[in-house]
């Protein structure tokens, strides 16, 4: 009963939603007088100019982003679990998972752009007296945005890759390996790491499916001339003329093809990969991969140091009155934006409403599920993952209206509850079933009920997987920018909503309060979830690794 | 106090396979050990007694308890203790509270103080209540154990190898130390270990599967 | 559930107050009290976003009305969500109450059926309109028919940064002077509003006749009349910022781009945009602007109230308000909005009349005088298709 509730919470949306998709991208647009299939409005997407290259960016932006991330985590991660560094990164993905696509980049652009501060830095050296005229974000490549989306991407893989490392018998591979005369990053390359990517082949795909439809990012940092066709989708289905909707809903179609496409295309490229792998073993290679560890280092210094300048560099806007090129520092400061921010609460409150109460709830449910040993399966919790939102949302926020729930903050909770809850799962169902179940039974043979094993024993004990989970279901619903846009009617206001509704302005100043006011609340769950079972149990040695 | 447990045609079936078939009365004071080789359905015996059989298994018989079905009871209203081969206190207590979780829900919070102060000086760890168990050695552990399983009052004891993860030299020592505490319960002991055996001795055999 | 559902939606209409009769002033106002109007409006600027929450203090201290700023990156969002709710059969309490809104999203509106009204003419405050000296009853050449309703005026201004350029008077001059400064001029990418503005003003200054932009875009004329436009368009493109590989998205990204001097000349739709972003700190201080010697096109930004809207009451008190000399005089101040006021001097009172007086329009506004009459708008059509066109010939960089 709870599990269909909870099936069916993963499902409608996303099916619905492609329902309402179908109707105009096939001709019936009843509003307009269009009551007959065609497939006129097919015809009239393929006739859009730069088409072909918006598809084409799109799929080379989320190969190339997919690709670099995958190869990024995987260095980092082989040269990382070679020392102690692995679980002290641990600590801090977390954190890095939490901030927000738009939030970083956001960072990346106050860094790299022309005008940026590393320009700044250069300028007096090279005696430039203006920011040079190089493309280097919004480039037409869209490689300032496969960077941007490497940048979060990367922290999202490593972490998998931490989740699934228990279920591999790193140690002993390794020294198998190693005494076959395999260093150690090739060691982890060719024996490790195919064991690995089994268990981390579905976030792939999500990164995949992000990567190429991907809206708030591109709007950011990505190209304009033209920009992806998740951009165009978005434009089309919000342009004036309203007949515009049925290329955008033909789009939206073509989306989900593509996506599809590059998710078989990817395992293409794991098969050819995977014989390449095994010839090279037959050939009795050597490998001797330990030489590329510096890069390992240096990729993972270059994302850490971007994020955090990236953040840096807003708070540094979000008080800035005026700072202007080649200055290193703003002429003048001000709190004026901060104050402005202050003043409205509504929207704090409404992004930590929906923020709080979506992760509350999805972890009350995940935990139900748990609680009665009810299993999830992995393609329905990853279908809203990857189904595209530009291509769905649209869609559903028709069916919503037509079954009479009306806009405001309900139905923008439940949308956000369709993505929290997946990550919520993904992150609790592990460790919860990892929990050694004799303590139950012990437990019980105490004579201690149900309520009172799983406040006493079972809670505690997992509270720091809970804590979690609820963290980064928060963090998931403060980013989320689409749902709160088309679903809230635009009644339902959020820093996502905001930040990217200052974007278009393109003050910086704003953009940086908004960037920090992101940040810091995405933040914030996950601080608690790290610090309060540390305090709570910092006498009690035995819950240190759990 | 004079409590027997009778299990009575007591059987474990997992996809069609029955593990075994079982019918014994464990007499108050009286040590039943159950032998064999791992995978003969050991722990599925101690789990089936206990309440805590997997959903997968299947079982049929009864188990009775001082005169009592208590097949269709939930594991917390059996009133059997279990011990297994690892202590399993709860790491998030101390060891007074992992103490004071199975107590008797009767008298004020003082006098259960008082009665788990005077456990603890009983098995010689007074002192130790607002201790991590992460902090004792192995043989604390399996002695605070015990006595939480004691303090609960239970009406039969399981013991789920519960020595053998412990070294030679504690082994015997404990071994005698939780028989002694154990005496007036009826008591079923799992091992592989001929050398913990105590009391009557079954041997499940891969044999005894085939009924 | 389904069946409560149908109860309750066939109750409701009947039970919702009667549609509101502007004729009725004062009963419009009176049931505009305790309503809370959804206003959608562009939110990418401080300054607007401050007008409109000054706005909502106004209207709740004298009408109890509470407005909430719907903060939208693009006026069609709220198009898109009307729309929808026309398609799902919501035709009472919509999301949205007051749309900023002109143009081509005004147009399609309209035609679609969307929007709640005639309202606008029988508004008290119409009667200060200076509706002989300013293009407040069409909307690019679209009648309004009181559709909806003016508040402020817009005309083309060009900023420039003193420190780096000079005024120039027409659009060969500005391609002129981008030749000699590549890489120092750009304009917002089509279809951006602003953009598209860009391009009807080169349009309307290089063609020898305008007088043929007020009619509809036909095939006939179309090639010959926009041909100038694109020859000097290509000429332009290779001398841009970026070389034309790359556009700000909007107006005011622009003005970062002069902030961080990587260019020098940036089109604005608000004769005081400039003053208001040196105020603010967001323009360096030796920003000043220019208008075109044959003049620049203008006109009005208006308020429209969707079919659906559950608070039309109110939503008519805010524009009414909007229409008011002291919400006009205050939007005219550049520290505030610097927007042009769509009201007739001559028919205000004195007393109104000497706030307007008052104001300093600040270092870099031309004065009305300088500011020159804003020439009329090319008709929709043209837009349209010349936004196609860009798209076709710029919008793919290669």
């Amino acid at each position: 009963m709870l599990r269909a509730l909870v099936l069916g919470l993963l499902l409608l949306p996303v099916t619905a939603g492609a329902l309402g998709v179908l109707a105009p991208a096939f001709g019936i647009f009843p509003a307009l007088g269009y009551r007959s299939v065609s497939l006129a409005p097919f015809a009239d997407l393929l006739a859009v100019p730069g088409l072909t290259r918006a598809v084409g960016l799109s799929a080379s932006v989320g190969l190339l982003a997919t690709g670099t991330s995958v190869v990024g985590a995987g260095l980092i991660a082989g040269v990382l679990a070679q020392g102690r560094w692995l679980n002290r990164m641990a600590r801090w993905l977390s954190p890095i998972l939490a901030i927000p696509h738009a939030s970083v980049a956001y960072g990346v652009m106050f860094l790299i752009a022309p005008s940026g501060i590393v320009a700044r830095l250069i300028a007096p050296l090279v005696g430039w007296e203006r920011p040079p005229d190089l493309l280097i974000v919004n480039d037409p490549a869209g490689l300032a945005l496969v960077f941007a989306l490497v940048c979060k991407e990367v922290p999202f893989l490593l972490l998998m890759i931490l989740a699934a490392l228990p279920q591999v018998p790193v140690r002993a591979l390794g020294i198998a390996a190693g005494g076959l005369g395999a260093d150690r990053l090739s060691a982890w390359w060719y024996v490790i790491w195919p064991n690995l990517y089994r268990q981390i082949r579905l976030p792939i795909f999500l990164v995949l499916a992000y990567s190429m439809t991907v809206v708030d990012v591109a709007l950011i940092i990505g190209p304009t001339v033209p920009p992806t066709l998740s951009v165009l989708t978005v434009q089309w289905m919000s342009d004036p003329d309203l007949s515009l909707r049925m290329r955008g809903a033909a789009a939206a179609i073509l989306q989900s093809g593509l996506v599809l496409g590059a998710i078989l295309f990817w395992i293409g490229l794991e098969r050819g990969l995977r014989a390449l792998g095994v010839r090279a073993i037959e050939q009795r290679v050597r490998p001797q991969l330990n030489t590329l560890r510096p890069i390992g280092w240096f990729a993972a210094g270059i994302i850490g140091a971007t994020v955090i300048t990236g953040l840096v560099m807003a708070a540094e806007w979000s008080m800035t009155q005026s700072w202007m090129w080649p200055d290193l520092w703003p002429r003048a400061g001000t709190l004026g934006h901060w104050q402005r921010f202050a003043a409205d609460r509504d929207i704090l409150a409404e992004t930590l409403i929906l923020a709080l109460g979506a992760a509350t709830l999805a972890v009350g449910l995940a935990l139900a599920l748990l609680e009665r040993q009810e299993d999830l399966p992995n393609w329905a919790l990853y279908l809203p993952l990857i189904a595209p939102q530009v291509a769905f949302l649209p869609g559903l926020q028709v069916m919503m209206l037509t079954f009479g729930l009306r806009q405001g903050i309900a139905p923008v909770f439940a949308a956000h509850l369709v993505f929290v809850f997946p990550y919520v799962w993904l992150t609790l169902a592990g460790p919860y079933r990892a929990w050694d179940r004799r303590f139950d039974a012990v437990a019980a043979g105490l004579g201690a009920g149900p309520w009172r094993r799983f406040w006493i024993v079972r809670g505690p004990m997992v509270l720091a997987a809970i804590l979690k989970a609820w963290a980064i279901g928060a963090a998931v619903s403060i980013g989320q920018y689409l749902p709160t846009l088309l679903i809230g009617g635009g009644r339902v206001t959020t820093l996502t909503t905001e930040a990217v509704a200052f974007a278009a302005g393109g003050d910086r100043r704003l953009i940086g309060v908004m960037t920090v006011a992101q940040t810091f609340a995405a933040l914030m769950p996950i601080v608690i979830a790290i610090t309060v079972p540390r305090r709570l149990f910092r006498n009690r040695r035995g819950m240190l690794h759990g | 106090m004079a409590s027997t447990l009778v299990l009575a045609d007591l059987s474990v079936t997992l996809r069609g396979r029955t593990l075994f078939r079982l019918s014994e009365t464990v007499r108050a004071g009286e040590v039943l050990t159950i032998m064999g080789p791992s995978g003969v359905g050991k722990s599925s015996l101690l789990a089936a007694i206990s309440g805590n059989l997997d959903p997968a298994f299947s079982m049929s018989g009864s188990v009775n308890l001082d005169g009592q079905d208590i097949t269709g009871l939930p594991a917390y209203r059996r009133r059997i203790g279990i011990l297994m081969q690892d202590d399993l206190l709860f790491p998030h207590l101390s060891v007074g509270q992992n103490l004071a979780f199975g107590l008797a829900a009767k008298g004020s919070r003082a006098q259960r103080r008082e009665i788990i102060h005077a456990a603890l000086q009983d098995i010689d760890l007074a002192g130790f209540y607002h201790r991590d168990p992460a902090s004792l050695s192995g043989g604390q552990r399996v002695r605070v154990a015990l006595l939480r399983t004691m303090l609960s009052e239970p009406e039969a004891l399981l013991l789920d190898e519960p020595f053998s993860k412990l070294d030679q030299a504690l082994r015997q020592q404990i071994r005698s130390y939780v028989l002694a505490r154990a005496a007036g319960l009826p008591t079923i002991l799992v091992t592989h270990d001929p050398g913990d055996a105590s009391g009557r001795v079954v041997t499940l055999t891969s044999r005894s599967q085939a009924a | 559930m389904t069946k409560l559902g149908l109860a309750l939606a066939a109750v409701l209409p009947v039970a919702a107050l009667a549609e509101p009769s502007v004729a009725d002033w004062d009963a419009v106002v009176e049931q505009a009290q305790g309503q809370t109007v959804y206003w959608n409006a562009w939110g990418g600027s401080t300054a607007t976003n401050d007008f409109i929450a000054w706005v909502g203090q106004r209207v709740q201290d004298d009408f109890g009305i509470t407005l909430e700023h719907v903060k939208l990156s693009d006026t069609a969002d709220a198009v898109t969500r009307v729309l929808s709710e026309q398609q799902a059969g919501q035709t009472t309490d919509g999301a949205i109450d007051l749309i900023w809104i002109n143009g081509a999203n005004f147009a399609s509106m309209k035609e679609a059926g969307l929007l709640f009204g005639p309202f606008a003419e029988q508004l008290p405050n119409w009667a200060y309109v200076d509706v002989a000296g300013k293009t407040v009853t069409t909307d690019f050449t679209v009648p309004t028919e009181g559709y909806e309703s003016p508040w402020a005026m817009a005309q083309v201004v060009f900023m420039y940064d003193t420190a780096d350029a000079v005024p120039l008077g027409d659009m060969q001059a500005l391609l002129a002077w981008a030749a000699e400064h590549p890489g120092r001029f750009t304009y917002p990418q089509p279809p951006d509003f602003l953009g598209t503005t860009f391009l009807k003003q080169a349009l309307v200054d290089l063609v020898a006749d305008p007088s043929v932009l007020a009619m509809p875009a036909t095939d006939d004329v179309y090639a010959e009349v926009t041909q100038p436009l694109w020859d000097w368009l290509d000429a332009l493109t290779p001398n841009l910022w970026r070389a034309g590989a790359a556009y700000p998205q909007t107006g005011p990204a622009q003005l970062q781009l002069i902030a961080d001097n990587e260019v020098d000349i940036a089109i604005s739709f608000s004769p005081s945009e400039a003053s208001t972003a040196i105020a603010n700190g967001l323009l360096p201080d030796t920003v000043r602007t220019f208008v075109l010697d044959k003049g620049t096109i203008g006109n009005a930004s208006f308020v429209a109230i969707p079919f659906n809207s559950g608070s039309k009451a109110a939503a008519m008190v805010v524009a009414n308000f909007l229409l008011s000399p002291e919400a006009q005089a205050h939007a005219q101040d550049p520290n505030v909005l610097g927007y042009g006021t769509v009201l007739a001097m001559d028919a205000l009172a004195p007393a109104d009349r000497a706030a307007f007086d008052r104001l300093d329009l600040g270092i870099a506004t031309l004065s009305p005088a300088d500011l020159g009459p804003a020439q009329a708008e090319p008709h929709p059509s043209w837009m349209t298709r010349i936004a196609e066109d860009w798209q076709t010939r710029y919008g793919q960089a290669n």
